[in-house]
């Protein structure tokens, strides 16, 4: 009995693993599968599938570029200074990643809306593009932030102290030494983002509209789509599925890097 | 001239001022680094002055502290922190801001021009010493700070790369202050040695002085003398007689009363059934016995531990072995008398 059951465990152990295997791959590779790859192809074609293919990646880029921009300084203060409430701020930076993503839209509208906290001074946002960006801002923020003060915080202190001595203030270091020595962790933090960019749905639907080579991303065409034409959400997909295997990949080569 | 003075919790200095190569030695924890870091603008005394030729770096009753990148202080700090995406000439370049000429002549004058292409991690522990200091030297710095700058070295090459590095030091001819815990390191740096013990200055003298005529049993200790407590008065022919703590009495040609540290150089103290009339002979346990190539440093217990050092010739002869008696004899000539400060019994 003692013999059976040392096997028995090795055997439950691969079973489990096939297990989850099978449930994850299975979705993906039935995108592939469920549709020729020239339907797939000539659906992409017709009916503005590459407009939201084409605004999804255009306003995630401008999104993470923002996100990059403003929060690489800022999680550099987070990483290397220490100050009252410091915890409190990294837990409200982190906030939006538990949010969900409806919630996250009725506060965009609550505070950007026409009617919003801000509606007043702010451009309008609701259906257009740049509302699209700020949402996609949103939810990708923390991602990046959290990610890159993590990585700003395995820089060894001695190598930002050694730049000050050099002769080189804080913002000199800043760019030469601490961005170039944490650049894979950085580059996690920005493929993540872009991920969850590229994946976002909930937030943009209702803050920014679903509206035809306006407003509406890639995952929203999918939606609007998968009623009335599947073949053409599957080609979407299959387009999504593709970066988003890239952008994992990304983020696996920086990891590696980051063992150097 | 840099002249530091600070006080904060840790460190309490007043006017210590370096013209040549000073070399900061003391134990871990006795604020060695923190001071570096404080003359550095990498750390800030609760009150203090920090003045390098004319230009005053800090001086908080004024008001006046000088960040880092302003105080023309070439760093070296202990693990080198040299920067791991640039090569050896591009960490040097980096400090010689952009000089592409200079780099490369620093790093022929410190014998690494040929590690030039190498990123840090390729380097070996002495070669990146050398790099770090080329990069402290290529700002054309006012001072000189080196925090253990031997530390992270290979014992058996740390003797050559001190005297080099002292050498390199001494030819830039600006104040420079080298942090060492060990007594040893510090006489091979530096003609002047500051000992710092719990952040004040407990005595500061060439490395001869200090071991031969310490301010305190602490400094005694630290120099590598064997130290033995006991109470001393005046004995016979004018020397001083000290009762030693668990037993056994030495004599001394220094004069002391009352609680005394008592201080030999192990070289000092010889061992076997000698006959003759040195003054001092404590009858002792061997403990334990480590051969050094040709000399043997012998651990006895006369109760009081000490320590001699004899040649492995005379360690063979004697049969030393731990457990075993013999006789530890010295001169009263050699023997040290230091008055015990209140502060350590």
């Amino acid at each position: 009995m003692t013999r059976a059951a040392g096997r028995a465990f090795p055997i439950a152990l691969g079973v489990a693993l096939a297990a989850v295997l099978t449930f994850l791959t299975l979705p993906v590779v039935a995108i592939f599968t469920e549709a020729s790859p020239g339907d797939l192809l000539s659906s992409l074609g017709h009916d503005g599938a590459l407009d939201a293919l084409r605004l999804s990646l255009e306003t995630s880029a401008i999104a993470v570029g923002l996100v990059v921009a403003i929060g690489t300084p800022a999680a550099y203060v987070l990483a290397t200074r220490n100050f009252r409430g410091k915890a409190l701020v990294t837990t409200l930076v982190e906030l939006p990643l538990v949010l969900p993503p409806a919630v996250a839209g009725i506060g965009l509208l609550a505070a950007l809306g026409p009617k919003g906290l801000l509606g007043g001074p702010a451009p309008p946002l609701v259906l257009e593009t740049a509302g699209v960006v700020v949402a996609l801002a949103f939810v990708s923020a923390p991602f990046y932030v959290r990610q890159a003060q993590a990585a700003f915080e395995s820089v060894d202190p001695s190598l930002l102290e050694a730049s000050r001595t050099l002769g080189y203030g804080e913002a000199a270091t800043l760019a030469r030494v601490a961005v170039p020595v944490a650049r894979p962790g950085l580059a996690a933090g920005l493929a993540l983002a872009l991920g969850r960019a590229l994946g976002e749905f909930g937030a943009t639907l209702m803050f920014a509209g679903s509206v035809r080579g306006v407003t509406q991303t890639a995952p929203l065409a999918i939606y609007e789509r998968f009623g009335t034409d599947f073949t053409a959400a599957l080609a979407l997909s299959a387009v999504l599925v593709a970066v988003s295997l890239a952008l994992l990949l990304t983020v696996k080569l920086a990891d590696a890097g980051d063992l150097r | 001239m840099l002249a530091i003075s600070a006080s904060s919790p840790l460190v309490e200095v007043a006017d210590l001022e370096v013209n040549g190569v000073l070399a900061l030695a003391g134990p871990s924890g006795s604020g060695k680094t923190t001071l570096l870091r404080m003359a550095a603008g990498l750390a800030r005394p609760e009150r203090g002055r920090v003045t390098c030729g004319g230009e005053t770096w800090l001086d908080t009753e004024r008001g006046i502290d000088a960040p880092p990148e302003r105080r023309r202080c070439g760093f070296v700090f202990q693990d080198h922190a040299l920067f791991p995406h640039m090569t050896a000439l591009g960490n040097v370049r980096y400090g010689a801001r952009g000089h592409e000429r200079r780099a490369l002549g620093l790093l022929e004058r410190l014998g690494v021009a040929h590690r030039a292409a190498a990123r840090p991690r390729e380097l070996s522990g002495g070669e990146r010493q050398r790099v770090a200091l080329a990069r402290a030297l290529a700002t054309g710095p006012a001072a000189l700070l080196l925090d253990e700058p031997l530390a992270a070295l290979d014992p058996r090459t740390r003797a050559g790369a001190g005297r080099e590095l002292a050498d390199v030091v001494a030819a830039t001819g600006v104040p420079a202050i080298v942090v060492t815990h060990d007594f040893t390191e510090a006489s091979l740096l530096a003609d002047e040695v500051a000992v710092l013990d719990a952040g004040r200055i407990a005595q500061r003298g060439t490395p001869s002085q200090l071991a031969s005529s310490p301010a305190s049993g602490f400094v005694a200790d630290f120099t590598g003398a064997v130290v033995l407590t006991g109470t001393a008065r005046h004995g016979a022919s004018g020397l001083t007689r000290v009762e030693l703590d668990g037993g056994g009495s030495v004599e001394s040609t220094d004069a002391a009363e009352g609680r005394v540290a008592v201080s030999i150089h192990p070289w000092d103290i010889a061992l076997g059934p000698l006959a003759g009339s040195a003054h001092n002979r404590l009858h002792a346990r061997v403990t334990t016995v480590t051969r050094l190539g040709n000399r043997t440093r012998v651990g006895l217990a006369a109760p009081q531990p000490l320590t001699a050092e004899i040649t492995t010739e005379s360690a063979e002869r004697l049969a030393l072995r731990p457990g075993g008696e013999v006789d530890a004899v010295w001169k009263a000539a050699a023997t040290r008398l230091l008055a015990l400060g209140s502060a350590r019994p």
